[in-house]
């Protein structure tokens, strides 16, 4: 199957800072995270493909079609909710909707009516002819889903949709977004710093980090590529043995409460022989192991490892 | 199951073609200054004038005796439609000021430029809104009454002999309210404040004039007129309606002043309106 977006050594530069390097990428239809900490370049990828930054080099293609040569033909066909507060000012959410709706090509009843429908299904029904100036934070997140959907795109593209919301609001958001990928037949971007939504929502993920793409691939291929990870608390100097454990070709980064995720690579050993190796270094070292636990892989060691890897 | 599916539903129906986003955007804007009964009362308070002319018109056709001072002339359009130029500053404020302004405040901006429209559209769309209030309170009225004319005269013969006035309410009105609405549309896109856009318009109009009569006060000189778009105006007002004053500026120096500020609009529009701004 074609991916719905393929990035081809695209370099964006602001000023003298480059936002992206020499990206190639390619998406597959479904739903894609794109990864990657603050700075990591996501937003600036996204708003390429919109074609609000020119890259300074590079081919972009979304849905079959060049980003250079068809613009205006791919915004028809794709939806884009924004990281930022957006919306028009003055006006009540159904008006906002039905109004997104005819900018992108609808007849004004058809977008009125899909503008009544979609604030439903966001869960904005009964507060749609609010002013949209007068949303909460949460609520402000789910009329920008909502615009996005009005014309029915075949892509949407997220950009942090979870941001600011209450943890309430977050599972629903999350929800949305699981249903709009896996059950409503859109392909979605889903542009994140928050590794949780992106391994609930997302089969496929790309990884950014410096301007640059990490690592890709479905997430169950990546979370299970040959190794085993073990959470780990040791006593005595913790730096000191991190890099006794590099040395010994084992990645390692810390997580909350002084608990270590350690990434055993290959398939050669079982779960105990890792375990029995881990304790032996430790011994050698002088360092007293107060917790080692078989663990199962998440997007989180994925993440630690592509990122930490460079 | 339940009965009627409140949830997502795909869309199979029509599809406008491109090109034409403008118009909903233009018409977008017309309706939310329509729903504003403050700006009702303005443009209705900009049609006053109009009636006081068609008065005068009615009474000049009707009333020989009176038709020595009040009857028709060039120069009797000239002064209308430069008397509607207070209305046009009025509502180049009142409809202008956040057009642009108020998008960048709301970061609407991403959302219009994530559909299906080219900044053109998005520019040419907001254009129209302030162009067709500004021709309401201009074009209109004037060629409005230069019909009551011939009505209450019941002949043309004035029209004969002035046929030039179609073409120069035209062109004066496309003059005025294009450079007022381009200016404005300007000034809105630089702030997130429609009001400090609305107090820059006025500083460019008051401050420039005020400056012109400073400088003309000091160097004796009327060649500074150029400064002062409103005088500008007035010099391309004198020539279309053929008026026997001297002109303080060359024609053509005005017309050029008029173009020069067209293409700084033009240029501040072009690096202004983008889906992000990049600060580097």
């Amino acid at each position: 199957m074609n991916p719905v977006v393929k990035l081809d050594r695209v370099t964006v530069r602001y000023g003298r800072q480059q936002a992206l390097r020499d990206v190639t990428a390619s998406f597959p239809s479904g739903a894609v995270g794109l990864l990657g900490p603050n700075g990591a370049g996501k937003s600036t990828m996204l708003r390429s493909l919109l074609g609000f930054i020119v890259p300074e080099q590079g081919q972009m293609r979304v849905l079959d079609r060049d980003v250079k040569q068809s613009a205006l033909a791919i915004r028809s066909r794709i939806g884009y909710m924004p990281e930022s507060d957006a919306h028009i000012p003055g006006m009540n959410a159904v008006s906002f909707v039905a109004y997104c709706g005819s900018l992108s090509g609808l007849p004004h009843a058809d977008a009125m009516q899909r503008a009544h429908e979609v604030l439903y299904y966001v869960g904005l029904g009964e507060a749609r002819y609010r002013n949209v100036e007068t949303y909460s934070t949460g609520m402000k997140q789910r009329i920008k889903l909502a615009q996005a959907l009005v014309h029915d795109p075949d892509l949407l593209f997220l950009d942090e949709p979870t941001n600011g919301m209450d943890p309430k609001g977050r599972d629903e958001m999350l929800e949305l977004i699981r249903d709009i990928a896996h059950n409503k037949g859109l392909s979605l971007i889903l542009s994140s710093h928050l590794l949780p939504d992106v391994e609930y929502t997302c089969d496929y993920v790309v990884v950014m980090d410096k301007g640059t793409v990490a690592t890709e691939g479905p997430i169950a291929t990546l979370k299970g590529q040959g190794g085993r990870v073990f959470e780990l608390r040791v006593k005595g100097d913790a730096a000191a043995f991190v890099q006794v454990l590099h040395a010994e070709g084992l990645e390692c980064h810390e997580t909350e409460e002084d608990t270590m995720r350690v990434f055993v690579p290959g398939d050669g050993l079982a779960n105990g022989d890792d375990a029995r190796r881990l304790f032996h270094l430790a011994a050698a070292h002088g360092m007293q192991v107060r917790h080692l636990r078989a663990s199962v892989p998440t997007l989180e060691d994925v993440f630690a490892r592509a990122v930490g890897e460079r | 199951m339940p009965i009627h599916d409140q949830g997502y539903r795909r869309y199979g129906g029509r599809r406008e073609a491109h090109g034409r986003t403008w118009l909903v955007i233009t018409r977008a804007g017309i309706m939310e200054r329509l729903r504003e009964r403050k700006f009702l009362g303005l443009l209705l308070i900009a049609w006053l004038p109009f009636l006081v002319r068609t008065v005068q018109l009615y009474i000049a056709a009707n009333y020989q005796q009176t038709a020595q001072f009040l009857g028709p002339s060039a120069g009797l359009f000239h002064q209308f439609l430069q008397q509607q130029g207070i209305f046009v500053f009025f509502i180049t404020m009142y409809v202008g000021a956040g057009l642009i302004a108020n998008d960048r405040r709301a970061n609407a901006l991403q959302i219009y430029l994530s559909k299906p429209l080219t900044r053109v559209d998005y520019v040419v769309g907001k254009l129209a809104t302030l162009l067709i209030f500004l021709i309401a309170v201009t074009w209109l009225p004037g060629i409005l009454l230069l019909i009551m004319q011939m009505m209450f005269a019941g002949n043309l013969t004035f029209l004969k002999a002035n046929l030039f006035l179609f073409p120069a309410i035209t062109a004066y009105s496309a003059v005025a309210v294009t450079l007022a609405a381009f200016t404005m549309l300007a000034l809105s896109s630089l702030s997130k404040s429609r009001r400090f856009v609305a107090v820059m318009y006025a500083g460019l109009i008051f401050f420039t004039a005020a400056m012109y009569q400073a400088l003309r006060g000091i160097t004796g000189s009327r060649a500074w007129l150029f400064i002062s778009p409103g005088d500008v105006l007035d010099v391309i007002a004198d020539k279309i309606f053929r008026s026997a004053a001297e002109p303080p500026l060359d024609f053509a120096v005005a017309l050029l002043v008029v173009a020069v500020l067209l293409a700084s609009s033009v240029f501040v529009l072009e690096r202004r309106v983008r889906g992000v701004e990049v600060v580097t």
